[in-house]
């Protein structure tokens, strides 16, 4: 049997959360939009909130069964909960919260995590990433069956993020306890989690590991969401086997998937290749796009080129060769096996 | 030269309602000399009274944070139906004129009240006793603490009560552990004025009390039984309430520099009454 099992649901404001999920000895990462329902799902777990329906085993131990009329309460469920912004007690010192939950393993908790020089310090004299270090310990004090994370990295500035994602990435396996996080960014959830689920509007979209969900989006939101362009068209069987999809914007792309009638095309970023006009690319690629540049973003050794539609991923290095710059006419080029062809939601 | 005139004209203002505001309680301490004061303090009716006083609102003070405490947290952190309702209800009494809750204590608790004869059979009598004067207290200044208290627990992160559920506090040890320091400082003031009220508490108590010597007087009843009898020594009351009730406004304006730890310091008397 699964360490755990949910299968609950839970009325939001717009919409019900219905998720069934099982989670073994592994990180496994809730990622959609806020409002989506992840943070709930936590709470449900943590005995915050009261799912209609459904079941939560831990372990051994039901945590909540409608059927049956089981409901335990927060303080009698092992699990670990680190809140969004953390949620320490402002009026204790970090090694009173750390010892809140269980006095037991404070110290061997605040040095495992760096902190023992922080003991008498008050939350409001730590930085973001002390702040969450201090939130871990504190929810690992209770040597917790589960241990749940709440958009760790959302409370982080962007320079602190890359050093705690690798920190927790660290940690998350040397606890080897299972752990849900939630998060919006696919790319915190891909470089921490084993296994991931896309939710939206309270239901699981897709359920794999991350490159299962690059690889072969479920639908459109999925494909979005993971990173990928998504372009709207008409497909219909074109030669060689391919399908032809005529893009909105009249331009006509070739995919080894099969679809018909409307359709998602999705290309990943680093699927595309970026060549100058001048030099009509001669290689394996069927799929043309030429445009002027709309922007440039550099993030760190790559740059994210915008031409048209698609957005696709250089190197640094190979940027400055091409000379690349705002407004120059280039061609974006990408293979018929990397246009994937999904699903367009009603809309 | 208009810019001029108008800070004149600020200035004149002040000037008027401090001077009018201080004038009376620096004529209580200017009219007799203080050893006269204290002299006249030393005297069976002013230390009946100051006994009277001190019972009654130790009573009455001890019920409101015992009772006031729990309940101001329930409606601070329950949301349910007609929540506003509940607590404008809460606020009545804040504006209620004195003589009106005399009245309706009367209606209640006397001996033709609403509850009257069932006290009566069971032996209980209240009107002109000092439970009268707690009573009396209790329902004209526990909103002073009630209503401020609900707003300071209202100012408690939710996600901190939850938080220490998961860690394995039960909704006990929640309660004394996060959500009353973390309301304290809001609670310590919001107590300071209720007290404040309660010692100076007059109208609905001589209605309902009466003001008995020794039983039912406090200190505000004896000023207004002795001023035409012994001026002085109704001055000498007066100065000595003035004095409680600077130590009381002392009291509210430091806890907030003695607890530097607590979240949120509150203002102190106009939002907290009427959210």
């Amino acid at each position: 049997m699964a360490a755990l099992v949910f299968d609950v649901a839970c009325p939001l404001r717009s919409f019900d959360l219905e998720v069934a999920l099982e989670v073994e000895r592994e990180t496994f990462a809730l990622v959609g939009q806020s409002g989506a329902g992840k943070t709930t799902a936590l709470r449900a777990i943590a005995g915050l909130v009261r799912p209609s329906r459904g079941r939560i085993v831990l372990g051994e131990e039901t945590l909540f069964d409608s059927e049956r009329g089981i409901d335990r309460p927060p303080e009698e469920r092992r699990v670990g909960l680190v809140f969004q912004e953390y949620a320490l007690f402002p009026h204790l010192s970090v090694e009173a919260n750390v010892g809140f939950g269980g006095r037991d393993r404070v110290h061997e908790l605040l040095d495992r995590f760096g902190i023992a020089h922080l003991a008498p310090a008050r939350p409001e004299e730590l930085s973001g990433g002390e702040r969450q270090r201090v939130a871990l310990a504190r929810a690992l004090a209770r040597d917790p069956a589960v241990l749940l994370l709440d958009e760790p990295m959302a409370a982080l500035d962007a320079h602190t993020r890359a050093g705690v994602r690798a920190e927790l990435q660290e940690l998350l396996r040397e606890l080897g306890l299972p752990t849900i996080l939630v998060t919006h960014d696919f790319e915190d959830a891909a470089a921490l989690a084993d296994r991931v689920g896309v939710i939206a509007e309270g239901h699981v979209l897709q359920l794999g590991t991350p490159d299962e969900l690059v690889a072969a989006p479920a639908d459109a939101f999925v494909a979005g969401f993971t990173g990928g362009n998504l372009l709207h068209g008409f497909a219909r069987a074109g030669p060689d086997d391919l399908t032809e999809v005529v893009l909105d914007g009249g331009a006509v792309v070739f995919s080894t998937d099969r679809g018909e009638g409307r359709v998602g095309v999705v290309v990943y970023p680093w699927e595309v290749s970026i060549a100058p006009a001048e030099s009509v690319p001669t290689d394996s690629a069927l799929n043309h796009v030429s445009a002027p540049i709309a922007s440039l973003v550099t993030i760190g050794n790559r740059v994210r080129v915008r031409v048209g539609p698609l957005v696709g991923e250089v190197t640094a290095a190979s940027a400055e060769r091409l000379a690349l710059e705002r407004g120059r006419l280039v061609v974006a080029s990408f293979k018929a096996t990397g246009a994937r062809l999904v699903p367009l939601r009603d809309d | 030269m208009r810019r001029i005139a108008f800070s004149v004209f600020c200035l004149v203002a002040a000037v008027l309602a401090l001077s009018f505001l201080l004038l009376p309680i620096l004529a209580i301490f200017l009219r007799v000399s203080p050893g006269d004061l204290l002299g006249k303090l030393d005297d069976g009716v002013v230390r009946d009274a100051l006994v009277v006083t001190a019972v009654t609102n130790g009573i009455a003070f001890g019920i409101t944070l015992v009772v006031g405490t729990p309940a101001a947290y329930l409606l601070a952190t329950r949301r349910f139906q007609g929540r506003a309702f509940v607590l404008t209800l809460c606020e009545l009494p804040l504006v209620m004129p004195p003589a009106v809750a005399g009245i309706g204590l009367l209606a209640a608790f006397g001996r033709l009240g609403l509850l009257g004869s069932t006290l009566d059979t069971l032996g209980v009598r209240i009107g002109f006793t000092q439970a009268a004067v707690v009573l009396a207290i209790l329902f004209v200044a526990g909103p002073f603490y009630l209503r401020p208290a609900i707003a300071a627990f209202e100012t408690v992160d939710p996600t901190l009560l939850a938080a220490a559920r998961t860690l394995g506090a039960g909704p006990g040890r929640t309660f004394l552990r996060v959500a009353l320091p973390l309301a304290g400082t809001g609670l310590s003031a919001a107590a300071a004025l209720s007290l404040a009220r309660g010692i100076g508490e007059f109208g609905a108590t001589i209605m309902f009390a009466g003001s008995l010597q020794g039983v039912t007087q406090t200190l505000s009843l004896a000023i207004y039984r002795q001023f035409d009898v012994d001026f002085t020594q109704a001055l000498a009351m007066g100065a000595l309430l003035v004095v409680l009730s600077a130590a009381v406004l002392l009291t509210i304006k430091l806890v907030p520099t003695w607890r530097r730890s607590s979240s949120t310091s509150p203002a102190l008397f106009a939002p907290s009454i009427s959210r």
